[in-house]
């Protein structure tokens, strides 16, 4: 069967982001931008689906500005054997990714679709779930654990208090949490085959979804800075402090 | 329009956030008016009713239940929901793992988008919201006809428990043959939930393996603490993953919070920023968690629980 795996180019994990002087929104200017974490363990899980020969074909798309090509070439040089990038500089919410996405699960009919659970930009955690509700597929949220057997997919999720495994019929739309798999690196001469793997540009208007959203972006604000406290030279010291300045004890 | 509140329940208890999204829910009522309503859905839920039924501002609940409803699964769940948010101009749940799985589902099926866990509410259609790990604050305006939110529940205080509201069957009942709920693990604890503990000691690499998260016992015992762990805690086996503070696990802000063995990675910190006394013991005196505590303590561990224990 085919996967398809949905990646979102997003800022690095480990860049200490910006607000804009303006409140508009998180400066990304020179600022180095990565696959999101999440979608990376989706790509692996489906890789992963390749090798056991369960998946016949790994299809990587992304929905974002002409940049975010690199994080598909990643998503190639990782193992994917073909992209489709669908191109638009707006700022797209969930609802529009997961519409697109649908019309590429209609086009495509894959028998599983992996995303990640969330993006570390946006912290929606919406775009699976949604995906799931349009394309009117069953869904296997927060993975840890996929197992594919026959016309069915075992998921085993991460709940609040612990963990459950449901069975979904196929196809099935799955989000990966952290704990799924451990990604690869992508060696040198993959990269470089990665570079001649095909990689199909469109446009939201080919699929005829509107990315315009009812929802606006009013401002972006810094968190109220937490005062740099004390150190405190003993047990005996904290405890104190804890008791008759913070008053917690 | 009325808001509707999907309460939070596992194990046939009602659990705490669902109160704290009822004083979400009345935040939004001072601006739009209109009634609250809770939905209780699961299977053998009567109690759960009974509780949500007392908590304040609430008018009425609405109790779904029945065996397709069992374990909350996102398709059924999320089916019945799509019936029932016509009488409403906002449905709103607690951003836990039930909630998080279900209530987009339902914002697609009715073509509008969700606003995923708000910390404030501005106006009835205008909410806070942290993006980029709590790094940044958004402002959000929503011209859906249907608004859905999940609710960070440490961004509003829980409402009281003296309400009265009537108790309601709804009799609709959808079908299910896409998911079926195979069996739960879940982790076995005395302690306080996470989520809503006053207090939270947790450890992180530091602790060296999950045998050492005992020498967090007994100050758990003595403050009445929840413990919590970090993410590579979690990743080192150390401790099972429900108990991870973070971006990716659970949001926190009690009273005090404890943070032993644990460097401060932006991961980690989006979990627990918000709580009100930060207390980190380190050996490390330049890691990053000393920025956000109230009061560090620079040393070993491994002397300062048990020193610690015994003080207390």
């Amino acid at each position: 069967m085919k996967v398809l795996v949905a990646v979102k180019r997003v800022i690095d994990y480990n860049v200490k982001i910006r607000v804009k002087a303006d409140n508009s929104d998180v400066d990304l200017t020179n600022v180095k931008m990565a696959m999101n974490p999440f979608c990376e363990i989706a790509v692996e899980e489906a890789v992963r689906l390749k090798e056991k020969g369960v998946a016949t074909e790994v299809v990587a798309v992304t929905v974002g500005p002409k940049a975010a090509q690199e994080q598909l070439r990643t998503a190639l040089a990782l193992g994917a054997d073909r992209a489709i990038h669908i191109e638009t500089d707006e700022r797209v919410e969930s609802l529009a990714v997961a519409k697109l996405l649908a019309k590429v699960v209609e086009e495509e009919q894959p028998g599983l679709v992996v995303l990640g659970k969330q993006a570390i930009d946006t912290d929606n955690n919406q775009t699976g779930q949604m995906l799931a509700a349009l394309s009117g597929l069953p869904q296997g949220t927060f993975a840890s654990e996929v197992v594919v057997d026959g016309d069915k997919v075992n998921v085993t999720r991460e709940i609040d208090g612990g963990l459950q495994t449901i069975t979904l019929s196929l196809p099935a739309i799955i989000t990966a949490d952290l704990r799924l798999n451990e990604p690869r690196y992508a060696k040198l001469p993959d990269i470089m085959k990665a570079k001649k793997k095909p990689l199909d540009v469109k446009t939201p208007g080919d699929y005829g979804v509107e990315v315009a959203s009812k929802v606006s972006l009013l401002k972006v604000e810094s968190p109220a800075e937490r005062q740099g406290g004390v150190k405190v030279a003993s047990v005996d010291e904290l405890i104190d402090k804890l008791k008759n300045e913070a008053k917690v004890l | 329009m009325s808001i509707l509140v999907l309460a939070e329940h596992h194990d046939g208890q009602l659990a705490g956030a669902t109160a704290h999204v009822v004083a979400a829910a009345q935040a939004i009522q001072q601006d739009s008016g209109g009634d609250i309503d809770i939905l209780v859905v699961g299977e053998n839920v009567a109690t759960i009713a009974e509780a949500a039924a007392k908590l304040d501002g609430v008018s009425k609940v609405r109790v779904a239940d029945n065996a397709v409803y069992a374990h909350q699964l996102a398709e059924p769940v999320g089916a019945l929901l799509v019936e029932l948010v016509n009488d409403y101009g906002h449905i709103l749940a607690a951003a836990s793992t039930t909630a998080k799985n279900i209530m987009p589902r339902v914002a697609a099926l009715k073509d509008v988008s969700q606003i995923s866990e708000i910390v404030a509410v501005d106006a009835a259609d205008t909410f806070k919201r942290p993006i980029y790990a709590g790094n940044a604050i958004a402002t959000v305006r929503s011209t859906d006809v249907l608004k859905v939110i999940t609710v960070r529940s440490t961004g509003f205080d829980a409402v009281g428990t003296n309400g009265n509201a009537s108790v309601e069957t709804v009799d609709t009942v959808v079908e299910n043959s896409q998911s079926t709920f195979i069996r739960q693990e879940l982790a076995e604890s005395d302690r306080p939930e996470l989520a809503g503990a006053k207090v939270v000691i947790s450890g992180g690499r530091g602790m060296g393996n999950g045998e050492n998260f005992k020498l967090l016992d007994g100050i758990a015992d003595k403050l009445g603490a929840a413990i919590g762990a970090s993410r590579a805690a979690v990743d080192a086996g150390f401790v099972p993953n429900d108990m991870q503070v973070g971006q990716t696990g659970k949001i926190v802000a009690p009273e005090l919070y404890i943070a032993v063995g644990i460097s401060g990675a932006i991961q980690h910190l989006a979990g627990m920023k918000d709580s009100k006394v930060i207390v980190a013991i380190n050996k490390d005196e330049e890691a990053p968690i000393f920025q956000v505590a109230d009061y560090g303590l620079v040393g070993d561990l491994f002397e300062i629980l048990p020193e610690l224990e015994s003080r207390l």
